[in-house]
């Protein structure tokens, strides 16, 4: 049986959503004409823009990491669509206030298409355009080829520590070099219990065993590492951190940022327990935990599930991940 | 050989043509991705070829380099996704060596499926073998540019069927890009869906140019 959505027309699923956002904002976004772009209403001269973006149906990512010492904006496609050039451009447009524009994205395919062919667009009216692409999942490639991975959760991290940077810089190789550096210390992983489905078609993104789970599983039921017999809680995240503490690796002395990520339908008392085991790993490792985050940030639909992100933490980075916040999906003090 | 070509204005009836057709290919590309995909390619390339529609309806061009890069335009900008950016590249980049032509000839189909493959490999980094619309169209470009000579009817006729012996080859290959790739063996069987939007664009071409020989003749 289809999943019980609470949706109205499947074709209006994402203009609707994004008029429940601007709703819920007050005035402080605004839609960009007839693309599904959504851009600060008030945006400060003579910085940096941050433009992030991707597919509809991973909500809140990434509309509603637009705010202060976040994103400017966000150019969004159809659901687990990349956006088209045109609505790449036209956000990129709005957000060069002279001093151009960082690309930030989740490493797939259609992504990388649409966003560098509107990177080129830009390029030819004279606006500068650099890109960062997040491949913080480590259970998507091997090391040696980081830049094949996928970018999940770890979006969350970098974004935070982008928007601080793009708010106070107005160069564009800063940006640039702060928010790869941010990337490049983040990894994830996710789990998969259950699969979300598609608003159009209802059908589920993969088949999944009612008593197995699939690790490393990704965003739009991409296949992960391995498929188990249901885990509980503390061996499942044991397996989960080993394989993202070994990858950067993470050492003894470290101070990280956690994020325990719901994947759409998991419950915050199933998150709680599984960041207990987190803190219990990270405190046997001598790993420090600077701040945890928990709850619902990159998700496929109703997918059950969850994700761990780790992001190490220098002076640097800690300074601009550190920078109060205000997002509708993510608020700093 | 000029004679056997179209002008501007029949190479833009014919690609309105294929926009219709393509339109009309929705629920058969749409089935073909519900087997491998998300099920949503048919409704991507009904409203890209609706908006081609829309932008060669009632206007006129002055190449068919302009023409052909109006297409792409049109599809970039209303398809969204990889199927966009790759269909798009396809007729952008297939355009960019012909605009100074003012005839559709096979020497210029050739020029467009050799500059177009050539854009979209630069894009996509697809290699032949990986299960998409390249192994449709690698082949067809590869017989248009030996068919350069031929009357236009009979070249497109013989570059659509080798597009669709290239579809037809998908079927046995492992998706290795796009979302495809998570399937592994439960890809073997069915064709890339994207390989067949390759082919129906030519099979409508060669059907709108076998009908406009067939009135001329």
């Amino acid at each position: 049986m289809a999943h019980k959505k609470i949706i109205n027309d499947p074709k209006r699923v994402v203009p609707e959503l994004i008029e429940g956002l601007l709703a819920a904002w007050g005035g402080r976004v605004r839609k960009i004409g007839d693309v599904n772009a959504l851009v600060k209403a008030e945006l400060p001269k003579g910085k940096v823009g941050l433009l992030i973006g991707g597919g509809s149906g991973h909500e809140p990512l990434f509309h509603a990491f637009i705010g202060k010492n976040m994103a400017d904006g966000a150019a969004c496609g159809n659901i687990f669509a990349a956006p088209s050039p045109d609505t790449v451009l036209a956000a990129t447009r709005a957000l060069n206030g002279g001093k151009g524009v960082l690309f930030l994205y989740g490493n797939y395919a259609g992504d990388n298409m649409n966003f560098d062919i509107a990177a080129e667009m830009a390029a030819e009216e004279g606006i500068r355009v650099k890109t960062v692409r997040v491949w913080d999942d480590v259970a998507s490639a091997p090391l040696p080829k980081i830049q094949e991975r996928r970018g999940i959760a770890g979006d969350v991290f970098v974004i935070k520590v982008a928007g601080g940077v793009c708010a106070t810089t107005s160069d564009l190789d800063e940006a640039y070099r702060v928010t790869a550096r941010a990337r490049d210390a983040t990894r994830s992983m996710g789990v998969a219990v259950a699969a979300g489905s598609i608003p159009e078609t209802g059908a589920p993104t993969f088949e999944l065993p009612a008593d197995e789970i699939e690790i490393g599983m990704g965003l739009h039921g991409e296949p992960g590492v391995s498929r188990e017999k249901m885990l509980a809680a503390d061996p499942l995240v044991d397996k989960m951190m080993e394989r993202i503490l070994a990858d950067l690796p993470f050492r003894k002395g470290d101070e990280v940022c956690a994020l325990v990520n719901d994947l759409g339908s998991t419950t915050m008392m199933e998150l709680l327990i599984v960041n207990r085991r987190v803190h219990q790993v990270l405190a046997a490792k001598g790993i420090r935990v600077h701040d945890t985050v928990i709850g619902s940030f990159c998700t496929c639909q109703e997918m059950a599930g969850f994700s761990i992100t780790l992001m190490k933490l220098d002076a640097e980075l800690k300074r601009y991940y550190d920078m109060p916040a205000d997002s509708l999906a993510f608020r700093k003090v | 050989m000029e004679t056997t070509g179209l002008d501007l204005e029949a190479t833009r009836a014919m690609l309105v043509r294929v926009a219709e057709r393509m339109e009309e290919s929705k629920d058969h590309l749409s089935e073909l991705d519900r087997a491998i995909g998300d099920g949503d390619h048919g409704i991507g390339m009904a409203r890209g070829f609706e908006a081609v529609r829309l932008a060669l309806e009632g206007k006129s061009f002055d190449s068919v380099g302009s023409l052909l890069q109006a297409v792409g335009t049109a599809l970039m900008m209303s398809i969204g996704g990889a199927a966009g950016a790759i269909f798009g590249t396809l007729f952008r980049g297939g355009g960019a060596g012909l605009r100074d032509e003012r005839a559709f000839t096979s020497r210029a189909l050739g020029r467009m499926l050799s500059d177009g493959l050539a854009a979209v490999t630069a894009r996509g980094g697809a290699k032949p073998g990986d299960k998409t619309m390249i192994d449709a169209l690698a082949p067809a470009a590869a017989r248009a540019q030996a068919l350069a000579d031929a009357p236009l009817a009979e070249a497109l006729a013989a570059v659509a069927d080798e597009a669709r012996l290239g579809m037809e080859r998908t079927k046995q290959m492992l998706a290795a890009t796009g979302k495809a790739k998570t399937l592994g063996e439960r890809a073997l069987g069915h064709a890339d869906p994207g390989a067949e939007s390759t082919h129906l664009i030519l099979r409508y071409m060669a059907e709108f140019a076998a009908s406009a020989a067939g009135r001329r003749a």
